[in-house]
This record gives structure tokens, sequence and C-alpha cells, in this order.
């Protein structure tokens, strides 16, 4: 075994997920097979290959400090599941 | 000839003539989809009102002289692409009522040439899926045969095309998902270099994978429309500021002395009789036009789907974590603090792929695995890279399969993921290496399914494989088979 149903229940936590019963067991099953299939990339020596993040070979991508229009609250507001005023409203962060 | 079926340059002589309106070929479109789409479900939402709207303003502008290319011609988009004021759900349930405040650039770029949106387009969910099926809002089917998945995940896109309810489309490519359902429903698809086309306002799924493409009835299509979205872009820092050629000039059916490569790590055991049948009678008609060829070797070929399904997955939980329930996307109506509002919004607004690739993703990045498996796919990529740019200082393209098998049907392989994943194994390396690839019609199975060939190209290599698609395609006629429907 890859993973447990302890692992995607921790996982599922880390990601902000909540599942079912009956999708953790399903993911334990299916993430097992593919965590299994995806260890064939431990056949390759890979020490001293320097990791590729981007394909295209770029350099920090700088433009003038200069503010330029947005969006606008309005806009960006129109979306809110919840608003009050300028601002999203969410359930209380403190208890 | 009726309206609906001509290609966008066969249309626009049309416009330019004055011999169709834009109202009459948006109409005709309109006309098309209404009359096929119950069938096929290429479309989440179809815009008739605002269509007709732009179509009028585009025949104000052919009336006037200062027409281009695209203005008039009734398009479609993947509903991935950001369209200001028309709802874009990215196939997702979490995005059911999402409204965008601003266009993608892509999309801007063709709206300033005068296209006429005719509707957003079915996908898999986050573009997550080969086959559709994982849409929130039902597959849609292949038009060649609708017991069939059209692909995906850019399936919409493909289909439309098929049906002919839109005259070209945009699709989105992270894994093959332009080029294997353009292949599947008998399309040419084109996925350019890494930072041709502008990713601004097309919503992530693999942020160094994904790449924005045409998916059109012909080559000389798929050029007008990639030189239409194609350059640099200030609001996408990835985008690469170069310029971009006139890809219709590379519209030219010479390929005497072309170097194709043929990797051999691409005759897998998996391979379908009739694309193999396929691709030996391509081989034979690019013989026969002169070019030659080259066995060269992919080594590392076998370790792509595994690679991808690390970085894509990794990727994916890492964009994905912007689906919280606060600013925009469905909230869960439960009670609850602000960490149940976040794992039960994202529990009720997202499908089964999505959720398993963020967990997955999740898993790979999480401390103590980070080294074992996303580090070391980033390292396999290097090596898969180098693996192109090796076969590309003895070869001008290679040739390939697109998909190992025609289209399948659907709920085939909706219950095995690992299966489903390794369906993407000729078009998941060229997005590893950020190339450009092109699917182009090839043939037809005994079943009467489209078959397509890729032609893989240097990075920016685009006009070599427009070029060598376009031979193929003149030399064939493939291209002019169509969907009954």
């Amino acid at each position: 075994m890859k993973i447990t149903r302890a692992d995607v229940e921790h996982v599922a936590k880390l990601a902000r997920l909540e599942l079912t019963d009956e999708e953790a067991a399903t993911f334990t099953g299916q993430m097992d097979a593919i965590l299994a299939y995806v260890d064939k990339l431990n056949e390759l020596d890979t020490a001293g290959i320097v990791p590729t993040a981007h394909a295209v070979p770029m350099e920090n991508s700088f433009r003038e400090d200069v503010a330029t229009p947005s969006i606008g609250i309005d806009n960006a507001l129109a979306n809110a599941p919840s608003r009050v005023e300028g601002f999203f409203r969410v359930p209380k962060v403190i208890e | 000839m009726e309206l609906h079926e001509l290609t966008l340059h066969e249309l626009h002589e049309k416009l330019k003539r004055k011999e169709v309106s834009s109202v009459e070929a948006t109409n005709a479109l309109l006309a098309r989809i209404e009359a096929t789409d119950q069938k096929v479900g290429a479309f989440i939402t179809v815009t008739a009102d605002e269509a007709l709207a732009a179509a009028r303003e585009a025949d104000k502008r052919i009336a006037a002289g200062t027409m281009d290319v695209l203005t008039g011609i009734p398009v479609a988009l993947k509903d991935i692409f950001l369209t200001k004021g028309v709802k874009t759900t990215c196939g997702s349930k979490i995005l059911a009522n999402f409204v965008p405040p601003y266009d993608a650039t892509s999309w801007e770029r063709l709206r300033e040439r005068g296209a006429v949106l005719v509707g957003k387009l079915n996908q898999d969910e986050f573009a997550m899926g080969s086959s559709c099926e994982s849409s929130a809002f039902g597959s849609t089917k292949n038009p060649w045969d609708l017991a069939c998945i059209p692909g995906g995940s850019s399936g919409g896109s493909a289909a439309a095309i098929a049906a002919r309810q839109a005259t070209a489309t945009l699709g989105t490519d992270t894994g093959g998902s332009i080029r294997q359902p353009a292949s599947h429903c008998g399309c040419v698809g084109l996925k350019p270099t890494y930072g041709r086309v502008s990713r601004y306002g097309v919503i992530a799924y693999a942020s160094s994978l994904d790449q924005v493409g045409p998916v059109t009835r012909d080559v000389r299509d798929a050029a007008i429309m990639l030189g239409a979205v194609a350059g640099h872009d200030p609001k996408d820092s990835t985008s690469v500021d170069r310029p971009v050629p006139d890809y219709t000039k590379a519209l030219v059916p010479e390929v005497k002395g072309l170097k194709v490569g043929l990797p051999r790590e691409y005759h897998i055991p998996g391979l379908d009789a009739d694309v193999k049948k396929a691709m030996d009678a391509a081989i034979a008609t690019y013989r026969q036009l002169g070019a030659e060829f080259v066995d060269i070797s992919l080594s590392h070929t076998d370790y792509a789907v595994a690679t991808y399904y690390l970085i894509a997955t990794a990727e994916a939980s890492s964009n994905l974590a912007r689906y919280d329930g606060v600013r925009f996307g469905h909230r869960s109506p439960e009670e609850g603090g602000l960490l149940d509002m976040y794992s039960k919004s994202r529990a009720e607004g997202f499908g089964a792929e999505v959720k398993r690739r963020i967990m997955l993703g999740t898993y790979a990045l999480s401390s103590g695995y980070y080294d074992a498996y996303y580090l070391k796919a980033q390292k396999v990529r290097t090596l898969i890279m180098h693996d192109f740019l090796k076969a590309f200082e003895t070869v001008d393209v290679i040739l390939t399969p697109v998909a190992p098998t025609p289209a399948f049907r659907i709920g085939e392989k909706v219950n095995d993921p690992l299966q489903m994943y390794l369906s993407d194994i000729f078009t998941i390396p060229v997005n590893l290496a950020g190339t450009c690839a092109v699917s182009v019609p090839a043939g037809l199975s005994q079943s009467g399914l489209p078959i397509g060939l890729q032609l893989i190209g240097r990075p920016f290599g685009e006009e070599s494989i427009i070029k060598a698609a376009y031979a193929f395609e003149q030399a064939t006629d493939w291209h002019k088979q169509k969907a009954k429907i």
C-alpha cells in the first residue's frame, strides 16, 4: 500500500475538501493505484538533473511601476456569494 | 453550399464579396445549433442575442470597408475562456453562475477583429479529462457516433466543429486537450508553443502546461486563428515577446526534403490496428511528396504520463485553492465557521475527477513527499524535454498518432482513471516539452470514426507544422469527410 485511508483524510484536510466516507474509500484505492504507477519514475537516475518548472526559459518579467485602471470594487464584488458594503462577507473567523 | 458548411476562409471570401452578411451567417449557425445540439450537447451557453448584435456591428464594419479576416465570423469558445458579461462555468458546478467582469486576452483579440461569439462550449470540468464526461453539465457526444465520447477536455470545441455549429473555435491544451478531441472528431487542432498565446483570462488548470489554440475545419483556418490570438500580452508574464509571423504564408504544400522523425517509442502494444494503418498510409503519402523519414528515439516517453500526473495535479491543487466560496463561485449554505465553509463549498462544488486531482496534487506537494514526487517529476520533465531538443537537431518535424485508439464509448473508461490517463500517451510529452503540435485528419476507422495524425514541431516552429499539415491535407481528402448529423 502506498497510501492509507488515514493519509487520504489528512490530505483532504490540507486541501480543504470535505470527503464523504464513500469518496475517501474510493480515493484511497484509486490514489494507491496511481501512486504505484508513478513510482516508475524511480527507475530513472536523476542525480544532477536540473528540475524544469517552466519549459520556456525566461527571466522575471518587469514593467514600469505605474498604476493602471483595474476592474473596480463593484465588478470585483459582482460574483460575491455574500457581500456587505464594499466587502466580501464570510462566517466568523475567530470563535 | 449551406452557410454552416463553410470554412472560416470560405465564409470570409463571401462576406468580403458581400454575397452574404454576417447576420445571415450567424443565423445559419444558430439554426444549426438549434437543430443539432439536443443530440450533440456541445454548448453550455448559446449567446444568440449577443451574437446577432455583434453580427450587425460586423456588417457595418464590412460595409465601411474596414473588415478583418475574422470580421463577421461566428465562433465559439471553450467555457474556460472568460467572456465579459457571459456566464463562464469551466464545466464546473462551482462556477455554475459565474459571470466574468473581463475578457480573456485571446477572446478580446478575436472580438476586436469583429468575430461573433455564438456560445460557450462544453468541456471536462476544469479541463481535467480526456472524454468530456467530467463536465457538470453532462457529456458531449461525438457527432460521428453519438454513443462515443468527442474526446477532451476541449470536447465541445471539436464536436461543434464536426457538427458544423460554429465556423471556428478555441480550446485549451494541457496534456492533449485540443489535439485529442480534434483527432476524435475529424478536425484540425493546434497546440502552440508554451508562451505563444496569452493565458490571461483562461481559467488555470496546470499553469506551466496550459496553452490556448484553435480547433478548426482545415489547416488554413487554424493558421488564421493562431495568427489572430498569438503574441505577447503584458497581462501574462509567461507570454513570449517575439514577433508573430503570418502563419498563412506557411500554407505551401511543399515538403520535399522535409526531415520527418518517427519515434520508435511510439510503437506501443495498445496501438489500435486502424490507427496504425492510418499512420502507415500517412507515411506513404509524405514519402510520395518527397519527405524523408528518420528513425528517432524519445527515450523517456514511457515516463511522460507519470510525470504529467504529478506536475499537472500539483499545479492544479494550487490553482484551485482559489475556489473557497469567498469571492466568487459556489458557497455552501450550511452553517459553520470559515474552515467549514471552505471545505463544504469545495465538496459541493467540485466533481469527482477534480477532487481526485486536487487530492493527488496536494499529496505530491505535501511535507515529506515533495522531493519524492513533485521534484522528481520536474527532473524527469527535463529529460523528456531534452529528448525532443536532441531529436530536433536532426529532424524538422516528428510524426506520431494523436491517440492510441479512435474515440471510445461513453462510460467505457469512467471508472478507471489510470486507463483514461494512459490514453494521452502521445500528446502529454509535447506539453511537458512546451513545444507545438497539430492534429490533422488522417483516416477513418472501420467503424467510421476519425483518426488524426500528430505533427510535432520545435519550440516556436508553428510554421513548419502548419506547412507539413497543409501539404498532407492538400494531398488527401480526409478533411472533406464529415459527420452525418
